[in-house]
C-alpha cells in the first residue's frame, strides 16, 4: 500500500512526541484502543486555567496511519479551547492525511482519544471544584 | 555498502526472482524461432517437439520428489493442485468416508479447500499445532477414524518456515490405509523430499518459490499403490484425464529447468541459507523483548520469524522501507486479522500484530544481511520510543492486567 506524503511526513517526523505527568491537575491523559487490535493511542493535554490546550504530547502503537493521526492531532489541538477541540471529527483527520478507506479506523481512534483527554480533564476539573466548595462551606 | 541494490528483497518466501538460466530456457519456448508448438499435436515435429521437452521437464520435477515422471501432473500452480489433490481424493473415495484431517496452521489453498468440502458435508478435523510449529503425532493418532479418507499436512509452513516429519506422518497413514496428502510448496531445494520413503500420496508443487515462473506448478499422484482422484477442470483429457487444457510448453520448461537447478545445488545453497540466517539472528537476538516464532531447528534455512514486542509490524515495516520484508500483523492482511499461524503455535495478538518475517534466498549477500540488521535495530528503536505499551512494559505493568477498550 502506498501511503500519502502527509502520512509519511508525520511518521518520519511525528510532532510531539513525549510523556505528561498524568496525575499532574491540568493534565488530560487519553489513551485508547488495545495491544490485541494492533493500536494503542496515547493523547495527553495540558490545559490552562480557562479551558485552552497549552501543550500536546503522544505514544502511539499501531500503524504508520495511527502514528500519523496522532501526530497530527498533536498539532491540531495546540491553542484550542476544549469546545472548539471536541468538535474535531475524524472525517478531518482521515481528510488532512489522505487516509485510504483501510485506514479510516485509526482516524476513528485519534478522534476517541481526543473526547478521553477530555473527558479526563474535565473529571478532574470537577472533582477540583467540588473539593473547594466543600473547602469553603 | 555501495554495492547494496536498495530496496533489499528479502521476502523469498512469497516469491523468487525467476534463474536467469530458467529464463532463457523459457524464453525459447515462444516464438516462431522457437519451441512453440503444442505438446498435445501428433502429426508434425512441432508438437513432438514441445512433448520432449515437457517430458524433459517433467523428468527434473520427479527426480527432484523422488518420483517417476508419469506420477506427475502439471497445474497452474500449488493452490490448484492443493484442491485438485483434496477435493479430488476426497470425493473419489467418499463412499469410503467422510472426514479429513488437516493442522490450523496449513496455507489458504488447504484450509480454503477444506471449508469448502465441508459445506459439500465432509467432516474436518484441524489440528493445533504445538507451540513450536510441528504436528502432535499422538494427538493426531488419537483424531484417525474408520472413515477418515486424506489427511493433508504441508511439508514447509510458509510464514515460520517449520518442517513437519512427513515421513512420520507417511508411517501412520499407510498402515491405516489413508490418503496422504502433502502440500510442498515451500520446500524443494530446501528440503530433501522422497515421496517412497515418505510414504507420500499426493504432492502439491510450485515453481515461483524455487526460482521458476508464478502460473505452473504440479501435482504428484503416487502410481504404486494406485491413488485415484476426481479430476476438478474438464476438458480435452490431458494428462491423462486428471488436469485438462493445453500444456504451457514455456512454463513448464521454466519449472523443470528451475527444479533440476534446485536438485543439483540445494546442498550448497542450504549452507549458504544457513549461515546468512544465523547471521541475522545471532545480530538480533540480543534485543530486547523478541520472540523467535517457530522451531530453530526443525526449519528451513532460509526463514526468521521474529516477533520485536511492542512494536506495531505494519509501522516496523515502513520504517524498513529499504527493505522488502512481511508481517503478520493485520495491517498488512486483506482480512484485518493478525496472522492465523502465529495464534495458532500460541502467541497472543499482540506478537501476532508485531511480527516480521525475513526470508533469505539464491540472490541474498552477507552486505544485505548486515544493512538489515542495522535498519531493524534502529526501527524497532525508534518505534519503542513511540511506544506507549514499551513505557508500560519499562514501568513494569503488566499489559495483561489492563482493561482495554477493544475496538
Amino acid at each position: 500500500m502506498a501511503y500519502s506524503d502527509k502520512v509519511l511526513d508525520h511518521y518520519e517526523n511525528p510532532r510531539n512526541v513525549g510523556v505528561m505527568d498524568k496525575d499532574a491537575p491540568n493534565v488530560g491523559p487519553g489513551m485508547v484502543g488495545a495491544p490485541a487490535c494492533g493500536d494503542v493511542m496515547r493523547l495527553q493535554i495540558q490545559v490552562s486555567e480557562d479551558g485552552v490546550i497549552e501543550d500536546a504530547k503522544f505514544k502511539t502503537y499501531g500503524c504508520g496511519s495511527a502514528i500519523a493521526s496522532s501526530s497530527l492531532v498533536t498539532e491540531m489541538v495546540k491553542g484550542k479551547t476544549l469546545d472548539e477541540v471536541a468538535e474535531i471529527r475524524n472525517a478531518h483527520i482521515a481528510e488532512e492525511l489522505a487516509l485510504p478507506p483501510v485506514k479510516i479506523h485509526c482516524s476513528v481512534l485519534a478522534e476517541d482519544a481526543i473526547a478521553a483527554a477530555i473527558a479526563d480533564i474535565r473529571a478532574k476539573r470537577d472533582a477540583q471544584a467540588s473539593e473547594k466548595s466543600a473547602a469553603s462551606a | 555498502m555501495s554495492s547494496l541494490n536498495i530496496p533489499i528483497y528479502l521476502d523469498y518466501s512469497a516469491t523468487t526472482p525467476v534463474d536467469e538460466r530458467v529464463a532463457k530456457a523459457m524464453a525459447e519456448c515462444l516464438t516462431l524461432q522457437g519451441n512453440f508448438g503444442n505438446p498435445a499435436s501428433r502429426s508434425h515435429p512441432f508438437g513432438w517437439k514441445a512433448e520432449e521437452a515437457v517430458e524433459n521437464a517433467r523428468r527434473n520435477v520427479a527426480t527432484l520428489i523422488g518420483a517417476v515422471p508419469k506420477e506427475i501432473v502439471w497445474t497452474s500452480g500449488a493452490t490448484e493442485s492443493d484442491n485438485l489433490a483434496i477435493k479430488g481424493a476426497a470425493l473419489f473415495n467418499q463412499k469410503k468416508g467422510k472426514h479429513i484431517i488437516t493442522m490450523k496452521t496449513e496455507h489458504k489453498a488447504v484450509l480454503d479447500t477444506c471449508r469448502q468440502l465441508e459445506r459439500d458435508g465432509f467432516e474436518v478435523t484441524y489440528m493445533d499445532p504445538l507451540e513450536n510449529g510441528l504436528l502432535d503425532l499422538d494427538a493426531f493418532k488419537k483424531e484417525i477414524r474408520e472413515d477418515t479418507t486424506v489427511v493433508s499436512i504441508m511439508h514447509v509452513n510458509n510464514e515460520i518456515g517449520v518442517i513437519q516429519d512427513i515421513a512420520a506422518i507417511g508411517a501412520i497413514t499407510r498402515e491405516k490405509g489413508i490418503i496422504f496428502h502433502v502440500d510442498a510448496a515451500q520446500s524443494p531445494g530446501k528440503v530433501a523430499i522422497n515421496v517412497d520413503e515418505m510414504n507420500v500420496d499426493l504432492m502439491s508443487l510450485c515453481a515461483h518459490k524455487v526460482y521458476g515462473p508464478k502460473g505452473i506448478g504440479a501435482l504428484y499422484v503416487r502410481r504404486k499403490p494406485r491413488i485415484r482422484i476426481e479430476a476438478q477442470i474438464h476438458g480435452g483429457g490431458h494428462e491423462r484425464g486428471m488436469r485438462s487444457g493445453t500444456l504451457p510448453t514455456h512454463q513448464i520448461v521454466g519449472m523443470g529447468e528451475s527444479f533440476r537447478i534446485a536438485h543439483e545445488e540445494m546442498e550448497a545453497e542450504n549452507e549458504r541459507m544457513r549461515s546468512l540466517r544465523n547471521r541475522l539472528w545471532d545480530g538480533v537476538k540480543d534485543m530486547e523483548e523478541i520472540y523467535l516464532n517457530g522451531d530453530l531447528e526443525q526449519r528451513i534455512p532460509g526463514n526468521l520469524n521474529i516477533s520485536f514486542n511492542f512494536v506495531e509490524g505494519e509501522s516496523l515495516i515502513m520504517s524498513l522501507k529499504d527493505i522488502a520484508v512481511s508481517s503478520g500483523s493485520a495491517c498488512t492482511s486483506a482480512s484485518l486479522e493478525p496472522s492465523y499461524v502465529l495464534r495458532a503455535i500460541g502467541r497472543n495478538d499482540e506478537l501476532a500484530h508485531s511480527s516480521i518475517r525475513f526470508t533469505m534466498g539464491r540472490f541474498s549477500t552477507e552486505e544485505e544481511v548486515d544493512f538489515t540488521i542495522v535498519k531493524v535495530r534502529e526501527a524497532v528503536e525508534k518505534l519503542r520510543a513511540l511506544s506507549p505499551l514499551w513505557d508500560m512494559h519499562k514501568e513494569g505493568i503488566d499489559l495483561d492486567s489492563v482493561e482495554w477498550a477493544h475496538h
